[in-house]
């Protein structure tokens, strides 16, 4: 019996890497295929993306200096003295624990920007979250990420034709045993994730995940083996981790800085992901957030330490790999938390935050005026957004991943303003298709009817129109095609309001899904 | 002796094995009846080996039954036989034939038009495994496909295809010795192994060797038969053709050869005397099969065949001395009966042993048959025969990528995976098919698969409300997990999949809990909803994904 409960507990059974959707390369070898293949665009930037899980306190982060009094008055048990703030300028200061951050700050790669957030915000983890992620309105469900939307743009038909010449790796590297909305395309993932950091060092030694010696545990062994041959990416991941030899030394007990470790080692290495999206929780600070004896000590500064200390390192060690040039980091966390703080030395879930744009190419500086605390601050005040969350991610993708004007709306699905965040002399603006085109449609933007070519290899063959949501707004087509072959069909869509729609494909084992603006 | 005193310490992560994995023992014990507890273990055991796939209502009703009667129950279907094919092509002119009923009384010899009653029966029957009873029925058929094992696109008349199969089934819990003679003058076996063009003046061997090699006697050590058995075996099934007009075998005497037929030392040197007359055909056949039949090697050879499909692929001298013999033996014993055999090894100690347990490959057919049963996956109801075989041309494409290609196997041996040593199961798995059992994974655990209008995924949400928790994420996990793996996963893989996939980062478990909770009194929050889905979607993506899902 002993050894029964011993066999089934046995094993620690993560994969070193989990593709978003499980696809393989179909035929990207063949010639006729490579031919299809044009350049993406012309840029080498890379975007990182760092999630504070929880819902950061953001007052106790960057601390409102020029309404001191209020913020004190209304946080009497967590403030931070105004004698311990690390001033960034004579409005506003940083946590303390941020000391990395403050000479990142001091040398101009730090960007902090004022009440970040979006009208009607949602309290939840989950909805916020989602809200960040898919840069949806409060109200609005939207099923697809944005850098989901962004990679699907840059790289239309993955994984369809995936990895091929001119992209060879990973369109985006998570780390974590779930790729994440951020990263979720209209049709598939655009991301793989690395289980964990320790796993990535298992799949660059080469070490496999235990099994029970039994024949069950030879039968999974083996199919670890090939799972691990057959991952399309672990042979890239491993030739750019080996190439980086050297970095500079990360603080020790920081998973955030763990994990920044390997994103700078990768993109040293030369991969040419375009995002990467790291973790880092604990964040849901309802209590103790402060110790009670001298607030600027306790779980919130050691977890803004940690992250303070992490992104620094990570800043040295870019420089130290001479890819500093390359990199642009943001912070964000699903929400900030409330003005006032409670009975637990702690804070409730809130509203608008600032965050952090990082790197050497950010305008440093503060953007936004300092939020303004009322003089007698309720339980349920909470700060008003200055910035829409969505106009920093428009101005990455078009600043830093150099998306051209005009295609931004498909991806961000509104227009937003654009910020003054990162130096946009570095983008060189083109942007090409990669892939096999299996549907497309023409014109786009259309205004009431727009006709879709598509290539069907036969057999049952289906088109579907999507919104945003991922409803089906009309099927097109659902038949069987005797024989190979593209054809066309026309999309009457002036029922439907303006905004983005998808074409999906989809022919037995194949889909394929093209964007679509409905405008005026 | 029991081996796992010789188990060495299970490897840690420190100690990786280089390359191959460690030799394992096969599985413990003989053929005394099971004695332990019947948990919800062993019933899922039963339930991966003996049907597609262990659903959460198959598990509480046949642990509810006891140890003994679920095995009976198992071994002794009472759902009538499934109705035939229907016509529900559309490309081709079949004007005998209204849609939605059956073409397998018409006896058109049309190419095309066979051809797509032979994709009708593909289809049909892969409706037939996914709409299964509780019984053992469906994989014992599909088993007997493995062994009989003939291609619809040689045999050509889907007619003969499908009563060829309809005879599979209808025998595949009877007495083997009949099922043999109905095989060997079954037209479609007539045709795929030429034996309409065996006659007295230009014998074909085709049958006659493959009666000995592959059906009967095997090429097991204790397999004696010569080159010369196989040409007197030949002469012995001359005479036999096809009346195209009725479908059926008939016996030409002036075709057969009617000179006495003498076989080996294997055969005890037996002499099959030449017959004459309308009848002699039939006389002789069964002649040769009471003297194949009359030898040790039959038994032990179905018994190893069965082995290897129910228990594990792994047959070394302690399992042929403590299984296979003494299988073998009852085999002999019972006059070729199936179920005793099947009933002794379905009760044994040995087929419970925790050495026997998860590690089966799954077939593709199992991987995609069980993976819709186990998630309820609902499809359009059967009287729309147009969108049920829309579906079930989808998944029958499904299996053929993943290279079991239901009614064409590669040969006549089989698949590979039931016969080819060293690496039998595992021949399923390599660098094409495991991505392309991983997309199928996925796609069925996103946007599925849409035809006519309908839609067939897995439903997570639908699937966890049959679970006992679903709102504790640990329970859950621990839920889900009992069906799909045999092989459970630690506690820290469960807590960071619990944390990162169903709290999204947040430590207290209270937030799954929160939205499961509003999900079930308030559907109508989109919001809520779609994280709820979502949610669930990853997970079970994510666990499907893992190596652990392949086995059974």
């Amino acid at each position: 019996m002993e050894r029964r409960k011993f066999l089934r507990n046995a094993g620690v059974l993560l994969p070193s890497l989990v593709g978003g959707f499980s696809f393989r390369a179909f035929g990207a070898d063949s010639p006729m295929m490579q031919a299809l293949f044009a350049p993406t665009t012309e840029t080498d930037h890379v975007f990182v993306i760092i999630q504070l899980n929880g819902g950061n306190d953001g007052l106790n982060m960057v601390i409102p200096v020029e309404n001191f009094a209020n913020y004190a008055k209304a946080r009497p048990n967590i403030y931070i003295p105004e004698n311990k703030v690390l001033k960034l300028t004579d409005k506003s200061g940083l946590h303390p624990a941020m000391t990395g951050l403050d000479s990142m700050y001091k040398n101009g790669q730090l960007k902090v920007v004022q009440s970040v957030g979006y009208p009607q915000p949602s309290f939840s983890h989950f909805r916020a979250t989602d809200i960040w992620m898919s840069a949806s309105d409060s109200k609005e469900l939207v099923n697809t990420g944005w850098a989901g939307r962004y990679l699907n743009y840059e790289y239309p038909n993955f994984p369809y034709g995936y990895p091929n010449s001119s992209m060879t790796d990973p369109l985006a590297i998570q780390i974590g045993s779930s790729t994440s909305l951020t990263l979720q395309g209209p049709s598939v993932n655009m991301g793989m994730s690395i289980s964990n950091t320790s796993n990535f060092y298992n799949l660059i030694n080469g070490v496999q995940d235990p099994a029970p010696n039994t024949p069950a545990g030879k039968e999974l062994t083996y199919i670890r083996q090939i799972s691990e041959q057959t991952q399309q990416y672990a042979t890239v991941i491993k030739a750019a981790a080996t190439k980086t030899v050297q970095q500079v030394s990360y603080p020790v007990n920081n998973s955030l800085g763990d994990q920044l470790k390997i994103v700078a080692r990768l993109i040293a290495g030369g991969l040419k992901t375009r995002i990467y999206m790291v973790n880092y929780g604990g964040f849901d600070t309802h209590s103790e957030q402060v110790d009670a004896t001298d607030t600027t000590i306790g779980a919130h500064a050691r977890l803004l330490k940690n992250v303070s200390d992490a992104i620094k390192t990570f800043q040295d060690d870019l420089k130290f790999l001479k890819v500093e040039d390359r990199v642009v980091g943001m912070t964000f966390s699903e929400f900030g938390r409330r003005i006032k703080s409670n009975g637990s030395t702690g804070t409730d879930h809130g509203a608008a935050a600032p965050l952090f744009i990082f790197g050497k190419n950010v305008l440093g500086g503060v953007l936004g005026n300092t939020p303004i605390i009322p003089a007698n601050t309720t339980v349920n005040d909470n700060l008003p957004f200055q910035y829409d969350f969505r106009s920093v991610y428009a101005t990455v993708l078009a600043n830093w991943l150099c998306v051209k004007d005009e295609d931004l709306q498909q991806i961000m699905l509104k227009n937003y303003q654009i910020l003054p965040l990162v130096n946009a002399g570095v983008c060189r603006k083109a942007v090409n298709l990669s892939g096999e085109m299996l549907i497309s449609n023409y014109p786009n933007p259309f205004t009431s009817s727009t006709i879709i070519t598509f290539t069907t290899t036969g057999g049952h063959t289906l088109i579907q129109i999507i919104d945003t949501m991922g409803r089906v707004v009309k099927t097109l087509l659902d038949k069987e095609y005797p024989a190979a072959g593209t054809y066309t069909v026309t999309f009457d869509g002036s029922f439907l309001q303006t905004g983005v729609y998808y074409a999906r494909l989809q022919n037995l084992s194949v889909q394929q899904v093209r964007a679509m603006i409905k405008a005026r | 002796m029991n081996r796992r005193d010789f188990l060495p310490p299970i490897l840690t992560a420190k100690e990786p094995e280089p390359g191959l994995p460690s030799p394992s023992p096969p599985p413990n014990g003989g053929l005394t009846q099971y004695s332990g507890a019947w948990t919800e273990n062993e019933t899922i055991h039963l339930l991966k080996r003996t049907l597609f796939g262990a659903t959460r209502s198959d598990i509480d009703y046949f642990r509810s039954r006891g140890f003994l009667a679920a095995v009976d129950e198992i071994l002794n279907p009472t759902a009538p036989l499934p109705a035939p094919p229907v016509k529900e092509y559309t490309s081709v002119t079949d004007a005998a034939i209204i849609g939605g009923n059956t073409w397998v009384n018409d006896t058109n010899s049309d190419g095309t038009l066979n051809s797509q009653r032979r994709a009708s029966f593909k289809k049909w029957w892969m409706g037939v495994m996914l709409r299964q009873d509780r019984s053992i029925r469906e994989k014992i058929t599909l088993f007997w496909h493995n062994h009989w094992a003939t291609e619809s696109s040689v045999i050509g008349n889907a007619q003969y295809v499908y009563n060829h199969h309809n005879l599979l089934r209808t025998m595949s819990l009877g007495n083997f010795r009949q099922m043999a003679r109905a095989i060997t003058t079954d037209p479609a076996m007539l045709v795929y192994q030429n034996g309409q063009l065996n006659t007295r003046q230009a014998p074909d061997e085709n049958y006659g060797r493959e009666l000995q090699e592959l059906f009967c006697v095997g090429k097991g050590p204790g397999s004696q038969y010569t080159e010369d058995d196989v040409k007197a075996a030949a002469r012995v099934l001359t005479g036999w053709r096809i009346d195209p007009a009725t479908g059926t075998a008939f016996f030409t005497e002036a075709r057969h050869d009617t000179g006495s037929k003498t076989f080996s030392s294997f055969y005890n040197n037996t002499v099959i005397q030449g017959k004459t007359g309308p009848t002699g055909g039939d006389e002789e056949i069964n002649a040769l099969l009471d003297m194949i039949f009359s030898t040790q090697e039959v038994a032990r050879y179905i018994c190893r065949r069965i082995y290897r499909w129910f228990v594990y692929y792994d047959i070394d001298a302690m399992v042929e001395a403590n299984i296979i013999t003494p299988l073998a033996n009852l085999f002999r014993n019972s006059n070729y009966e199936i179920k005793p055999v099947l009933d002794t090894l379905l009760k044994s100690e040995h087929f419970f042993d925790v050495l026997a347990k998860g590690c089966q490959i799954k077939s593709p057919v199992d991987l995609v048959v069980s993976m819709c049963r186990e998630f309820n996956v609902t499809f359009p109801p059967a009287a729309d025969y147009l969108s049920s075989y829309g579906m079930y041309a989808y998944l029958v494409n499904q299996v053929t990528v993943m290279q079991q290609n239901i009614g064409d196997p590669p040969d006549v041996s089989g698949w590979k995976a039931y016969y080819q040593a060293p690496q039998y199961y595992e021949i399923w798995i390599n660098s094409d098919t495991l991505p392309k059992r991983n997309q199928f994974t996925d796609t069925m655990a996103a946007n599925g698969y849409t035809y006519n209008g309908h839609r067939i995924n897995i439903e997570g949400a639908e699937f966890a409300k049959t679970l006992s928790n679903p709102g504790d994420p640990n329970k859950l996990i621990d839920d889900i997990l009992t069906i799909l793996y045999r092989i459970d996963i630690s506690a820290a893989s469960k807590t960071q999949l619990k944390t990162d996939i169903l709290l999204g980062g947040q430590s207290s478990d209270y937030y799954w809990t929160g939205a499961w909770n509003t999900y079930i009194t308030n559907p109508g929050d989109m919001a809520n909803t779609t994280t709820v889905k979502n949610r669930l979607r990853d997970l079970l993506k994510y666990f499907m994904d893992l190596a652990e899902y392949q086995l059974a």
